[in-house]
């Protein structure tokens, strides 16, 4: 189970980045894929009954979306900050709670915090996050994570956990 | 397309001139670390320019290896040494 | 030029615009951490822009679907780079800038040995 989900991305990666139909290409990318994945495939995929629930995709195919749009934003606001003669920024580091339990789901959360307006993680401990806000607005726990965080959590929790 | 070569050329010059008046170590790592963001697009931009499409997979490679080279700086800031 | 060139003409555009928007950053904040905040984010952003342009551009062929399966990569590449080198800053004793407003992460480390 774990090692046919590893050997199918791996094959999937291949097929993308070759682009090459012909049964040479096939057989070179099968043969490669299906000895990392029988070599690597109890290390890298840890919960596998995840993996193959449809509900979930459908919910990465929504967050796509909002990231993007999430990420524009930031684009502006930074913009924004470099642009203007006075740079309105007041920096400061914040801890927020996350209710995330698996360490990808984390991951993505730090990552989509990073990416997303004004805020960027620099440190986990526990299920505590540090993050360094380039405007900071709530230096509370409680509001700091609704400020924060709920944006992405909401969806990530349906992806991940 | 070449103007905007020219100002990609242009940033990894900005980020030069941070590497170079820096003020500490870290603020240098800062610098290499977003020029080999902005190399990845460099190259791409480079493949389209001079058709030469396996420039792409240099993109491809590079965005891996500055991701190792940034980590090992960061290594290097948390222990001071590059053992281990 | 056909009309998918002219788009991806300006999706480009726009991905070298906030690249150059990003490095003025790195140049113009006053401490480590807002550099790596605007900078990570720009360039990020315009690096995905130029190799999204180049995918508009090239279409389904072998050329632009590597340029589209290196998005992702930079993606989850970039922001985790940035972490390390914002933890190893902090670690190291770089001081944030005088007008900070908070820092609990300095307040939390104080409590443990160092790392």
């Amino acid at each position: 189970m774990k090692k046919a989900i590893l050997i199918l991305f791996i094959f999937t990666l291949w097929l993308l980045l070759t682009w090459n139909a012909s049964w040479q290409s096939l057989v070179a990318g099968g043969v490669t894929a299906l000895m990392v994945g029988l070599i690597f495939g109890n290390l890298a995929v840890t919960a596998p009954m995840k993996v193959i629930q449809p509900q979930r995709w459908f919910w990465l195919l929504l967050y796509i979306p909002i990231f993007i749009w999430e990420m524009a934003k930031a684009n502006f606001d930074v913009a924004y900050r470099v642009l203007h003669p006075k740079m309105p920024i007041h920096p400061g580091i914040v801890k927020v709670k996350t209710r995330l339990k698996s360490p990808l789901g984390i991951a993505f959360l730090a990552n989509s915090i990073t990416l997303t307006p004004g805020t960027f993680t620099i440190d986990l401990k526990d299920e505590y996050l540090y993050i360094h806000c380039i405007n900071v607005r709530h230096q509370k726990l409680d509001e700091a994570t609704k400020d924060i965080v709920s944006r992405f959590e909401k969806l990530l929790i349906k992806i991940f956990d | 397309m070449n103007i905007y070569f020219i100002i990609l050329v242009a940033c990894c010059f900005a980020c030069l001139i941070r590497a170079w008046i820096g003020k500490s170590i870290p603020d240098r790592m800062v610098a290499i670390d977003i020029m080999g963001t902005l190399a990845v697009g460099m190259t791409a931009l480079l493949a389209v320019i001079t058709e030469r499409n396996f420039l792409i997979d240099v993109a491809l490679a590079w965005i891996f290896l500055s991701f190792i080279g940034t980590l090992a700086l960061a290594k290097y800031l948390v222990h001071k040494t590059l053992d281990e | 030029m056909a009309w998918n060139e002219w788009i991806g003409f300006i999706i480009i555009g726009f991905g070298v615009a906030f690249d150059a928007l990003g490095c003025l950053g790195l140049l113009r904040f006053p401490d480590i951490y807002n550099r790596l905040q605007g900078a990570t984010k720009c360039v990020t952003f315009g690096t995905c822009g130029i190799l999204f342009g180049i995918f508009v551009m090239n279409g389904f062929t072998g050329f632009g679907i590597k340029a589209l399966v290196a998005i992702p990569f930079v993606l989850l590449t970039s922001p985790v780079g940035a972490h390390a080198l914002a933890r190893g800053a902090h670690i190291f004793g770089v001081p944030l800038w005088e007008k900070s407003v908070v820092d609990h992460y300095k307040q939390d480390r104080k409590d443990k040995p160092r790392l």
